[in-house]
């Protein structure tokens, strides 16, 4: 049964809300997305009838929430088209990238190495490899942009030769909405022995990820993105990968066993996730993916990429905004960067903050792309299915209205 | 919120100073240089000063950031050329208290500067509106460790 996206709306309380005194015009949603009332439901009936804690209790309910824990981890391994076993809770997209640098990397890479990333990086995907190749003593190298916006294939291509280790990119760009081309990527990358990380953090959610098919190594991604609960993200590695990787942290529920000098640990998963986990956020997570399912992904694109079409078309037509990014087509993702001639990013928030309409302005975590496109910041507008058209009229109004506010 | 707020922040005076900001430049042999940014939004200041005698004797700024950092270190360079550190410290000490505590009473000392307390009423600009004058506070406090004429 295929709920309809254009009733989804509803289910959003916080899209109810006001903002100075304003309707809420949410476009931030690359930042983090609302998080529907099954969701929060689900989080209540988790407190309120289901709360122990996993892995450990033989009494009935410590069995069945810890089942219906695992439930969750079967459940992602379907939405992701891997194997349970392949699936790591994290806290976060962050802390997944971390772990395969911190951890996985060293098994890997010798001094003189390569780790090739890319110039449109977050840094939560560019810091960690910053400080492993200083670690390590490898060379850190970057895919810079084509003249059109998109990763510089050629480039990319040229740069891999057997020193290269490890590519490390992202699948969607939370600034330009680039959608680069993993499957394609990681062909080249495994030829030359590379292994590939991708962060998902503004994929999933917003189109299906199918790890076999694009069979990279590893794959991060965030609950709160995904219209789920804060405080849970995920790591896909391959199952071969994750168990050459030791554990980051060591605890509780890690262990088979231990000695006074010596542990023996688990396997993946469970090596892992040392200590308590964020159980009701997995709970969470379950019903967040729950919810994408119940819409498909077929709405969900449509929706979004009528949004991009509507807002991209609608800003490029206000004399003096520059938009950042590629071309708005289909290999553009529903985030907007733009900026307004005289006016900076940060005052034009602002201006839109006071008309309910909640952007980012800013370096958006990416300063060496700020750099490289020649901008200190800019405004991002980014959008999710249960954005609809009063709410791009509503972000134009507002940038006119700064416009004329600031006579820019 | 409505215009009238948006009004009171972006008053003239401190449009006029962000769009045509005072001191703004690079000095050829300034004796302490800062550079601070805000890294939740990238604004970034590079201060440079040159003392005499205890005593700010030129001041400027560069860098880049939105109207109100722009406008708040063209008004604070404004207030300080000229002005002892000691005198200069208290100012700074003024403008932060005013940001953080006192919006009501807006200091006569701090010449434009003062209408710059509109900005509490925009919690997430106050840091915009506080750098230059952080800065300042560095510059004097390296000048006072290691500098000296």
């Amino acid at each position: 049964m295929v709920k309809d996206i254009a009733t989804a709306r509803n289910d959003f309380p916080l899209l109810a809300t006001t903002m100075n005194q304003a309707p809420i015009t949410y476009l931030d949603n690359a930042a983090t997305t609302q998080k529907p009332q099954p969701v929060i439901d689900r989080l209540i009936k988790y407190y309120q009838t289901e709360n122990v804690n996993v892995q450990r209790g033989v009494y009935a309910l410590a069995q069945a929430t810890t089942t219906k824990y695992e439930q969750v981890r079967q459940q992602v391994a379907d939405f992701l088209n891997a194997q349970p076993t392949e699936i790591v809770f994290t806290r976060g997209t962050t802390t997944s990238l971390n772990w395969v640098a911190q951890s996985f990397a060293p098994t890997v890479i010798q001094p003189d190495d390569e780790i090739l990333i890319t110039i449109m990086e977050h840094h939560s995907n560019l810091v960690p490899w910053q400080i492993v190749a200083q670690k390590l003593g490898a060379r850190l190298r970057y895919v810079e942009l084509d003249d059109a916006g998109h990763l510089d294939l050629k480039q990319l291509q040229a740069s891999l030769t057997s020193r290269t280790k490890i590519v490390a990119l992202t699948h969607v760009s939370n600034v330009l909405g680039t959608i680069n081309p993993i499957k394609q990527i990681t062909t080249w990358a495994h030829r030359v022995g590379a292994y590939v990380v991708v962060d998902g953090a503004q994929a999933v959610g917003h189109l299906p990820v199918d790890v076999q098919d694009l069979d990279c190594d590893f794959y991060a991604f965030s609950g709160h993105k995904v219209y789920g609960p804060t405080g849970i993200g995920v790591l896909y590695g391959k199952a071969a990968l994750l168990a050459q990787m030791p554990p980051v942290e060591y605890g509780g529920e890690m262990i088979n066993l231990v000695t006074r000098q010596t542990t023996d640990f688990k396997p993946a998963p469970a090596k892992f996730e040392a200590g308590t986990m964020p159980i009701a956020q997995v709970i969470g997570l379950g019903a967040a993916l729950d919810y994408l399912t119940s819409l498909g992904w077929s709405q969900i694109m449509t929706q979004e990429q009528h949004l991009l079409q509507l807002a991209g078309s609608q800003l490029q037509a206000i004399p003096g905004v520059t938009l950042y990014g590629p071309a708005l087509t289909t290999a553009h993702s529903a985030v907007l960067s733009f900026n307004l001639a005289g006016v900076h990013p940060h005052d034009l928030a602002t201006v839109l903050d006071s008309q309910g309409v909640a952007i980012r302005a800013g370096h958006h975590c990416a300063q060496p792309l700020m750099t490289a496109l020649q901008v200190s910041a800019t405004a991002r507008a980014s959008f999710a299915f249960y954005n609809n058209d009063q709410d791009v009229e509503r972000l134009i109004t507002a940038v006119k209205m700064a416009k004329e506010f600031f006579q820019a | 919120m409505n215009i009238s707020q948006l009004n009171d922040l972006y008053r003239q005076l401190i449009i006029d100073h962000a769009q045509h900001p005072h001191h703004h430049g690079e000095l050829a042999q300034a004796d302490q240089q800062i550079n601070l940014n805000n890294p939740t939004c990238g604004d970034v200041i590079d201060l440079q000063v040159i003392f005499e005698n205890e005593y700010i004797k030129e001041i400027a700024f560069s860098g880049d950031g939105c109207s109100i950092s722009q406008a708040s270190a063209s008004m604070m360079c404004d207030l300080v050329k000229g002005q002892s550190t000691a005198q200069a410290k208290q100012e700074i000490a003024v403008f932060l208290e005013m940001l953080m505590n006192n919006p009501d009473e807006p200091s006569e000392t701090l010449g434009d500067a003062a209408v710059l307390a509109a900005v509490v009423k925009f919690p997430a600009r106050i840091k915009c509106a506080t750098l230059a004058w952080k800065a300042l506070e560095q510059a004097i406090t390296q000048e006072e460790d290691h500098g000296g004429n």
